[in-house]
């Protein structure tokens, strides 16, 4: 058989292949910025809201207190493991900040900050690694999904609630917080994916804060940044510098602006670093050098807002005084709840497993509950 | 009376209204998946429910079971009800992560502050000829997961009866369809159609006194024929329909073994680890003095899926059944 011979061959071929080939979107406009995108220290810091700065920098010099509170109850037994954010404040912050009251938060593990900063109690933020509950709050009340431990599974999570409220004409944005190892998994991929084709008024924070444990991002991906992963998705990535509380505010902002009106997913990479290890149980000198964490250090997020805001007039002494008599005040009260010990009741651990105990389970509980009867009297 | 009405139909024909009057009940009910919308999926199952209740009821997603689930764990936590397909028994596997840190435990994460009341639909077990990967038995790996109910209709009545139950349950709950009995027929009428009070309680299709065939879903009609055929060796075989694993219906076990004495497990899984070890293990907790000869199963064999021109080697048949039958130590 010849070409000539095949069906569709002669007056109907086609030069050129039909137009499904094509790209469907233009992909310039979704490509983040060279270079992370900076308000402190530049020009544009001139435009700054006063207001909202002296309450970031409130909430930043708290944010860093609870911090250390965090770390300190780890040593004293009263927590069982805590991932610090020293260095990330700024992100926690603004990814707390920029929601409104029928949004919702999507955090991972490492973010019981910006819980915090949404204005949960510390104490329930900090249920799940204290041990007493895995979850300590009702996340429906505060909006406040319950922290993930399994890396980007909480992402698919974000996208399906935004989906939902839109489909049922509410006005809620998704806010979902992510590592740069997350961005690694599959679900990071399935997420994004199913954001971008539903439109879903969702914002994706990926926090690139250097090291997934102890494997740093050159090992993690390819990628010319976390945020060109975006395109491929088909929705915009934003490069944001992740230290300045500023600029990861007002590239949020505009993320959250663009969820809202109907625009779809955008994903934002802000560029930072865990100052502290892993976590207290991780020993981070043996994959990284200090010349390295000084580097960062002077590029504290903390330090840069305070700098800033000073040199501009719009903080003085006693307003930094009165963020951090704020800041004891918390971390005094949070030292002194988590130094109770919690009131446990075992049998609580069969109360939740179904809406209607199975046979099996009553009799598992009625074990147990004999356990204990007998623990009691001898 | 409804029987009037009654006439032969499908159990793909009666999953399918089932899910057409949930959705029609409650608008919070979603169905979603590969293929469900215009195509109405691959066994037809979901036919009609995106043209009636529109694509954002009844919506084809991108191939990705995570996705898909886990999206559907988001849209529970807004309100939703999520009914999820997965195509195949071996394509739910990438959702596994979702199903299990997340779906099974939500409930209990938040103290029951949060339930996820989502249906997964997996099409499961062979027969069919199917290339590998399409003839799965995986229910063991779904009922090691507390926190998930593992549902599994052998009938056109308990196909409609069970899915509309496990659509409005709060819990999650993996829903089994044999796809094998997809085409199955039987008088049904579906402007009618006979509900069930809830999920967790198991159904004698066929009284006996000298051995209880304890089987479910693809199962069924194999132990009902090895029943029937067992009458000429003089054996008087109960059938026991379990309808669902979790929650496991323990009394009607035990209620039937007490009465017969014997027992054999069928079903299409893996021996090792299978539901029937499980159930072996309660009925020798519970019935032991009054059983006349140790329990024995019907299962897979304990390796992975057999190509399909070997398969009928390998899923319990009514001669296999029947060679266990004769094991059960009449002579006492």
């Amino acid at each position: 058989m010849t070409v000539q011979e095949l069906p569709g061959a002669g007056a109907s071929h086609r030069s050129t292949p039909p137009p499904a080939w094509r790209p469907r979107t233009d992909a310039a406009p979704l490509l983040p910025d060279p270079e992370p995108y900076r308000v402190l220290g530049t020009p544009a810091a001139e435009e700054l809201d006063a207001d909202l700065m002296r309450r970031f920098h409130a909430e930043l010099v708290r944010g860093r207190r609870y911090n250390a509170q965090a770390t300190a109850l780890t040593r004293q037994g009263r927590l069982a493991v805590y991932p610090s954010t020293v260095g990330q404040e700024a992100c926690e912050i603004a990814a707390a900040l920029v929601l409104q009251e029928q949004d919702w938060l999507f955090p991972s593990y490492r973010d019981t900050l910006a819980a915090v900063a949404r204005g949960l109690d510390p104490v329930q933020a900090l249920t799940l690694l204290r041990g007493d509950w895995h979850t300590g709050y009702d996340p429906r009340e505060h909006r406040i999904a319950p922290l993930s431990t399994p890396l980007a599974t909480q992402l698919p999570h974000a996208v399906g609630l935004a989906h939902a409220a839109r489909l049922r004409g509410d006005d809620v944005v998704a806010l979902a917080m992510v590592g740069d190892g997350g961005t690694s998994e599959g679900d990071f991929h399935e997420a994004l994916n199913f954001a971008a084709v539903w439109k879903a008024p969702v914002v994706f924070l990926v926090q690139n804060n250097g090291f997934a444990i102890s494997v740093p991002l050159s090992k993690q991906t390819a990628a010319p940044t976390l945020a060109h992963k975006a395109v491929g998705y088909g929705m915009p990535g934003r490069l944001v510098d992740g230290n300045d509380v500023a600029a990861v505010h007002e590239v949020l902002s505009e993320a959250v602006r663009r969820a809202r009106s109907g625009g779809g997913p955008t994903l934002v990479e802000a560029v930072t670093y865990r100052i502290e290890a892993h976590t207290n149980a991780d020993d981070a000198t043996r994959y990284r050098g200090d010349a390295e964490v000084e580097a960062w250090k002077a590029h504290d997020p903390v330090a840069l807002l305070e700098r800033e805001l000073t040199a501009r007039g719009i903080l003085d002494e006693q307003a930094v005084q009165a963020a951090k008599d704020a800041a004891e005040e918390m971390a005094a009260d949070l030292r002194e709840r988590m130094n109770a010990d919690p009131v446990l009741n075992p049998m609580d651990i069969f109360a939740h497993v179904y809406a209607e105990q199975t046979g099996r389970l009553r009799e598992q509980a009625d074990m147990l509950r004999a356990e204990l009867d007998a623990e009691e009297q001898s | 009376m409804t029987t009037v009405a009654a006439k032969p139909a499908t159990m793909a024909q009666a999953l399918n209204r089932a899910m057409r009057d949930a959705m029609a009940a409650d608008p919070a009910v979603h169905v979603m998946g590969e293929d469900v919308g215009t195509l109405g999926g691959v066994f037809r199952i979901t036919d009609g429910l995106a043209k009636e209740f529109g694509e954002d009821r009844c919506t084809d997603t991108p191939l990705a079971e995570a996705g898909i689930l886990g999206t559907a764990v988001g849209m529970a936590m807004y309100g939703l009800r999520p009914v999820v397909e997965m195509q195949f028994d071996a394509f739910a596997y990438p959702a596994f992560e979702q199903l299990i840190s997340h779906v099974a435990r939500m409930r209990n994460r938040t103290r029951g502050a949060m339930p996820l009341p989502i249906t997964i639909r997996v099409p499961y077990g062979g027969g069919i000829g199917g290339v590998e990967h399409h003839s799965d038995s995986s229910e063991a790996y779904y009922t090691a997961t507390p926190g998930l109910h593992v549902v599994t209709p052998a009938t056109v009545e308990d196909a409609y009866g069970l899915l509309r139950a496990s659509i409005a349950s709060d819990d999650p709950v993996v829903f089994m369809e044999p796809k094998r009995l997809y085409w199955s027929k039987a008088d049904w009428n579906p402007e009618a159609p006979a509900g069930v009070p809830g999920i967790g309680k198991a159904l004698v299709r066929r009284a006996g006194t000298g051995a209880t065939l304890i089987t479910y879903g693809p199962s069924l009609p194999v132990c009902l024929e090895a029943a029937e055929a067992a009458r000429e060796e003089g054996w008087d075989l109960e059938v026991l329909d379990l309808r669902s694993l979790v929650p496991f219906d323990e009394e009607a076990v035990v209620a039937s073994v007490r009465r017969t004495g014997r027992a054999v497990i069928v079903h299409e899984a893996n021996g090792f680890g299978g539901p029937g070890a499980e159930i072996a293990a309660r009925i020798q907790e519970k019935c032991f003095h009054h059983l006349e000869a140790p329990v024995l199963r019907v299962t897979g064999f304990d390796i992975p899926y057999p190509p399909p021109m070997l398969e009928k080697h390998h899923l319990p048949g009514v001669d296999r059944i029947l060679d266990t039958v004769a094991r059960l130590q009449w002579e006492n």
